[in-house]
């Protein structure tokens, strides 16, 4: 198992810039998730990791070794495929012991540890099956198989479990983080689900456009998102935002919203007089008489435990994340308050989150 | 699950009945010429042109012997004065007052078919699979019009270049070759091939070969290991469309080889017997003209029932 550095990665496709600039770094043994919308270039960034594209510039180091413009099967790293890629004119045993026949390995060892494979897939008895007649999960174990046999490097996943239902889904999603806890494998997973992203990563890199927005544990993306994107991006139903206009002087614990004041974490840099948004979670919302923003209910959806309340106010819709036993009714005119130490203030134009007494309680600050 | 009484999809007992019945006609239609040569391949040379024709007749082999023979016509006293007759088609030779005279040049064309056609589809095959992958995988600069020039070189009758062709062959000495048949018809069929095969690669997923460079195999290994088997459908589909034009042509044949590289189809029609043209013998040449590309055909079926809808229908 090795560290995976990639640093300043670019990526262009004629006049379409897919990667801009990738920095991150995935320790060795750490799970790191590239999360992003379709077409963020998240899956080229893995692509390039693997070798199955070059990058236009940047290096891409594994364990410490350069080799980015090194061959994919001189890299010696596993890549499962969102569509498992499985041969289908081979069975099991063989599909899973073929990367070991490229490599020369000899039959009695293929053997060996293709069963050894199986054992912690729990796929031994399908292993003389054709590989057609599997279903998805079972595909996705062979794929998987194919990957473990080898001892790699390293592990790339594009979306492995893409293609599965949701019952399948939730259950593979533990069954690759026990795998990878077990393996001590470094895995860079891409995928466009974010509730995959916070289940299993270790850390997750947030892309839009080509840029990675935020690299960070799931809960500092969650509570403290570095941008706009991620804040939109992650969390369902996304962070409420709330445009305003105003300056920040540092040391601030106050911003002026409409004619009320709004207590926010003290702020840790000096701003103009600009186009700011406040961003608000959903659950950060509470209902109270005396509330600083005031509106009319919208709708409600029942969530079962919670429910999510649509609140139309001047500042747009707000979803408030509040106990199913409350009842609301359509038109009702309510007052809603945020709990201040969760604020986040984003500048508008960059959509950068500014500096706060937020991110001093997260690990990377 | 029982059959619904009104299925939208499933057409009904009488729609059904009226398709069979349509495709009965259809082939006893295309089947009609078949028969007629076949059956004429057995009659003798005066049945063949009796009127009106005949359908119950007395079979005779004098046509496959006419094809593969030359004769020539000896008086009685003469045949009287010859040993006893060496096989069957000497006796029929006989009771016509003709001796053989030697094999007819029917085999040595036929030879020139197999390979000028096999070698074509071979050839054609090859190049269109090594490409079409190249077209389906990689960036190429000014792919969409090179693809379009590729299809552009079938937008004209072939024969429309015969003249200029019939120049350069004499000029560069491939006229009446069979390297010059092959690479004629190569040329023609690579077109063809390049489309229809990249159909084929677009449709297996890349996923495939690049699982297998990651897994240690060059890029070309990938190709040979993992795409090609993957992609015998459209091949064989695509090696029967050659091979079939490659077997049938006619026009550039009879422009560019008269001797040594002759094939089958300008040869056949202008096989002269006594007093004209002898068509036991067309017929007969023409049957057995029909049987590679049959056997060809029916080995691969099971790959073309599949391929021939170009690869829509693939699991």
């Amino acid at each position: 198992m090795a560290q995976i550095r990639v640093e300043a990665l670019d990526k262009s496709f004629g006049t379409f810039h897919a990667v801009k600039s990738a920095n991150f770094t995935v320790e060795d043994g750490q799970f790191l998730c590239l999360l992003g919308p379709s077409g963020c270039g998240k899956t080229t960034t893995l692509r390039m990791i693997a070798g199955l594209e070059l990058p236009t510039s940047g290096t891409i180091r594994l364990g410490g070794e350069d080799v980015t413009m090194n061959r994919a099967s001189a890299r010696d790293i596993a890549f499962v495929f969102q569509l498992f890629a499985l041969y289908p004119h081979m069975n099991v045993r063989k599909n899973i012991g073929f990367p070991l026949k490229c490599e020369g390995v000899g039959q009695a060892e293929i053997e060996r540890r293709v069963v050894e494979a199986a054992r912690i897939l729990r796929i031994t008895e399908l292993l003389d099956s054709p590989v057609s007649g599997l279903a998805g999960g079972d595909r996705q174990r062979v794929a998987l198989g194919r990957a473990i046999v080898r001892k790699p490097k390293c592990f790339l996943m594009d979306e492995p479990l893409g293609a599965l239902d949701t019952e399948m889904r939730d259950a593979m999603i533990r069954e690759l983080r026990a795998l990878h806890d077990r393996l001590g494998a470094t895995t860079v997973y891409v995928t466009h689900d974010q509730l995959e992203a916070m289940a299993m990563a270790d850390t997750i890199a947030v892309m839009n456009h080509g840029v990675v927005e935020q690299v960070a544990s799931p809960r500092d993306i969650y509570d403290r998102p570095a941008s706009l994107f991620v804040a939109d991006f992650i969390g369902s139903p996304p962070m409420n935002f709330l445009p305003f206009r105003g300056g920040l002087a540092t040391g601030a614990q106050v911003i002026r919203l409409g004619e009320r004041e709004v207590a926010i974490p003290t702020a840790r840099e000096a701003l103009p007089d600009s186009d700011l948004v406040l961003g608000v979670r959903p659950e950060h919302v509470r209902f109270t008489d005396r509330g600083m923003v005031r509106g009319e209910v919208y709708g409600a959806e029942y969530l079962g435990t919670t429910q999510i309340v649509t609140v139309t106010t001047r500042y747009g819709a707000l979803k408030a994340r509040t106990p199913a036993h409350l009842t609301f009714r359509t038109g009702e005119t309510v007052g809603l308050d945020f709990r201040p130490d969760t604020l986040s203030i984003f500048d508008k134009a960059s959509g950068r989150a500014i500096r706060t007494a937020l991110h001093e309680g997260g690990a990377h600050g | 699950m029982t059959v619904a009484a009104h299925s939208v999809v499933d057409p009904t007992p009488r729609t059904r009945r009226f398709a069979g019945a349509l495709v009965i006609v259809y082939a006893v239609i295309t089947m009609i010429p078949l028969a007629w040569i076949f059956l004429t391949s057995f009659k003798s040379p005066d049945d063949a042109i009796s009127y009106p024709p005949k359908i119950i007749f007395q079979p005779s082999l004098e046509g496959y012997c006419n094809l593969f023979t030359t004769r020539s016509r000896q008086t009685p006293d003469f045949i009287q004065t010859l040993g006893p007759p060496q096989g069957m088609c000497d006796d029929i030779a006989r009771s016509r007052n003709m001796v053989i005279a030697g094999p007819s040049n029917y085999l040595p064309r036929f030879v020139n078919s197999l390979i000028i056609a096999f070698g074509s589809t071979v050839l054609a095959v090859a190049l269109g699979t090594l490409s079409a992958y190249g077209f389906s995988r990689f960036r190429v600069p000014l792919k969409e019009d090179l693809l379009f020039f590729i299809l552009s070189t079938r937008m004209m009758p072939p024969i429309a270049v015969a003249i200029p062709i019939y120049l350069m062959y004499r000029a560069v000495g491939l006229s009446d070759t069979r390297l010059g048949m092959i690479l004629l018809y190569t040329s023609v069929n690579v077109s063809l091939a390049v489309w229809l095969l990249k159909g084929f690669i677009d449709e297996i997923p890349r996923e495939y070969e690049e699982a297998a460079m990651i897994d240690g195999y060059t890029r070309f290994q990938a190709f040979v290991r993992v795409v090609l088997p993957q992609a015998t459908t459209g091949i064989a589909a695509t090696a029967i469309f050659c091979l079939i034009f490659a077997w049938n042509e006619y026009a550039f044949a009879v422009l560019l080889t008269s001797g040594n590289a002759q094939t089958s189809p300008p040869f056949i029609p202008i096989i002269i017997g006594e007093g004209g043209q002898d068509w036991p013998a067309v017929a007969a040449g023409t049957t057995l003209f029909l049987v590679p590309i049959v056997v060809f055909t029916v080995l691969l079926r099971k790959h073309l029932l599949r391929g021939i809808t170009f690869g829509a229908v693939r699991k």
